[in-house]
């Protein structure tokens, strides 16, 4: 589903960020990309919805090239894409129920869908009685949920958390890995980078290690070994 | 269908967003409307400028002043000659005893003067021709070719004096007083228009850089290109209605307090009943200009944003 071929990145003619990196993901597979800060995790993601383009090398999302996709095919790329961010990103001017119903909208989802299924995934996320509150008035761990029913309301094939449970406390931590993991037995591909070493043993699932922009380790069921 | 759905999410994110941006929409319309206020000031201010100068120059007019014994119908050949150049917007014939009754009307308090009119035979003012050119500058045009008339044609026999020569100099100068100011008029407009496109431009920028994360945020949630500048765009018109609207209340109480005095100064024009009488056409201006500058502004200061 998501193939990165030979993918090297430099920033602004520094060091590279990503050296010659080769990986495959699978649809319904649960991945986690662990590493040092500064070992090119982040870059891997942003490269999967195209935030950042490769230097060399070839990202493919279901066999296309990202590099090749217009502004339109990009919108429909990201559309597919949900993701998750350790700062929340949430729209400040808008409460929580407007934060889930934007992806929905910008998708160009009918009104009654968007009734239907912004209360549904705001129930998934145990949030239903803040849906009128604003980004603001919660709860860190509060508002990485809102991400979450963000990042999934459109029925995404992939859900990409960038270090989610960076700024949680550990209950949060639990509950948001949790719901990621609901959302991959439901046949969503997750792709997850974390430095917590607790989440990704608990997890048991594929584990990606880079260092220095390289991939070091790829298990099939993986330790947090760094 | 679907146009109209994102029409209406896109203007109500907009009108949602210009009431929760609360201090920032407030700014924004302030500084708005200070710009269009100093815009209606100088269209106010034109417009007192364009009266005046139209009084001044209706006072100016030059006069043709035949000899007594000229005949009439070479007169009135005169004026046709004279009504056909197109430089003239009016020609008035005053016969001898239309210049004898109006001179009678002047010196009505003056019996020495009437007696002594009394005392001769013959009425001894001679008919005239009032000309008002179009312009000012066309008097000197005018004149000249009067005093070709006279050279060649048969008026040379006919006509006493043309005052423009005498009036030359008063003329010339009114006349160079008028371009200038509508020169100086012209460029001290445009500059304060653009002054005021880059207050309101920059000012708008300012309110958007604070949503620039928001921007982000929204391209990378899979939002359209205008999908994500649409409700900024609203907003953008709404500081310019808002400020429109607000400049033109603000106009009012200055009119109202200046209008008696610019009455005085201006002889003609009354900035009081100028506001009354031009409130559609200034809500048109002001309300306009404040919602184009909105927009343009706010589409720009997006489309910097939209780079994911």
């Amino acid at each position: 589903m998501i193939y990165f071929d030979k993918v090297t990145k430099f920033y602004n003619g520094g060091l590279a960020a990503l050296d010659d990196v080769t990986i495959t993901i699978e649809p319904g597979e649960f991945v986690s990309i662990v590493g040092h800060s500064g070992a090119g995790k982040s870059t891997l993601l942003k490269m999967i919805f195209a935030e950042e383009l490769p230097t060399e090398g070839t990202v493919y999302f279901e066999s296309n090239n990202i590099a090749h996709f217009r502004k339109k095919d990009l919108n429909m790329l990201r559309r597919k894409i949900g993701t998750v961010f350790q700062d929340f990103r949430l729209l400040p001017t808008k409460t929580v129920y407007e934060n889930i119903a934007f992806a929905m909208e910008a998708a160009g989802q009918r009104n009654e869908d968007i009734a239907a299924d912004v209360p549904h995934v705001l129930d998934l996320v145990d949030l239903s009685e803040k849906m009128d509150s604003f980004p603001r008035e919660l709860s860190g761990g509060e508002q990485q949920r809102v991400a979450l029913a963000r990042a999934i309301v459109n029925q995404p094939d992939v859900v990409v958390a960038d270090e989610p449970t960076g700024n949680l406390d550990p209950i949060s931590t639990y509950e948001i890995v949790q719901i990621l993991k609901k959302i991959n037995d439901l046949g969503t591909t997750v792709i997850l980078t974390t430095h917590n070493k607790g989440v990704i043993d608990s997890l048991g699932r594929r584990v990606i290690t880079m260092d220095e922009g390289r991939v070091i380790r790829d298990d099939k069921s993986g330790q947090y070994v760094l | 269908m679907a146009l109209w759905t994102n029409i209406q999410r896109v203007s109500r994110a907009g009108f949602i967003g210009f009431l929760r941006n609360g201090f920032v929409s407030f700014t924004t319309v302030l500084i708005m409307a200070i710009v269009l206020f100093v815009i209606g000031s100088l269209i106010t201010a034109g417009a007192a400028l364009d009266a005046t100068l139209v009084q001044l120059q209706e006072k100016v007019d030059i006069n043709v002043y035949f000899l007594t014994d000229a005949p009439e119908n070479e007169i009135l050949a005169m004026r046709d000659i004279v009504a056909e150049l197109p430089e003239v917007a009016s020609v008035e014939y005053i016969s001898r005893e239309e210049a004898l009754e109006a001179f009678r009307e002047r010196h009505r308090d003056d019996q020495l003067t009437l007696q002594a009119l009394e005392e001769l035979d013959d009425n001894p003012l001679g008919a005239s021709l009032a000309i008002r050119a179009k312009e000012t500058s066309q008097y000197e045009g005018i004149a000249n070719f009067l005093e070709n008339e006279t050279a060649v044609g048969g008026g040379a026999q006919i006509i006493e004096k043309v005052n423009y020569f005498q009036n030359r100099a008063a003329i010339n100068k009114l006349s160079s007083i008028i371009d200038a100011s509508e020169r100086f008029g012209f460029f001290v407009t445009l500059f304060l228009v653009a002054v005021s496109a880059f207050i309101v431009f920059n000012t708008i920028r300012l309110a958007i850089y604070t949503n620039r994360e928001e921007i982000g945020v929204m391209q990378l949630v899979g939002a359209s290109d205008w999908y994500v500048q649409g409700p900024f765009i609203v907003e953008g018109a709404l500081y310019g209605f808002a400020g429109g609207v607000l400049a033109l209340l603000a106009l009012y109480p200055v009119a109202l307090w200046i209008g008696p005095a610019s009455q005085t100064f201006l002889g003609s024009f009354n900035v009081l009943s100028y506001y009354g009488n031009n409130v559609g056409m200034l809500f048109f201006v002001l309300v306009g200009t404040g919602v184009v500058l909105g927009v343009f502004s706010s589409f720009f200061a997006v489309r910097r944003y939209l780079n994911l």
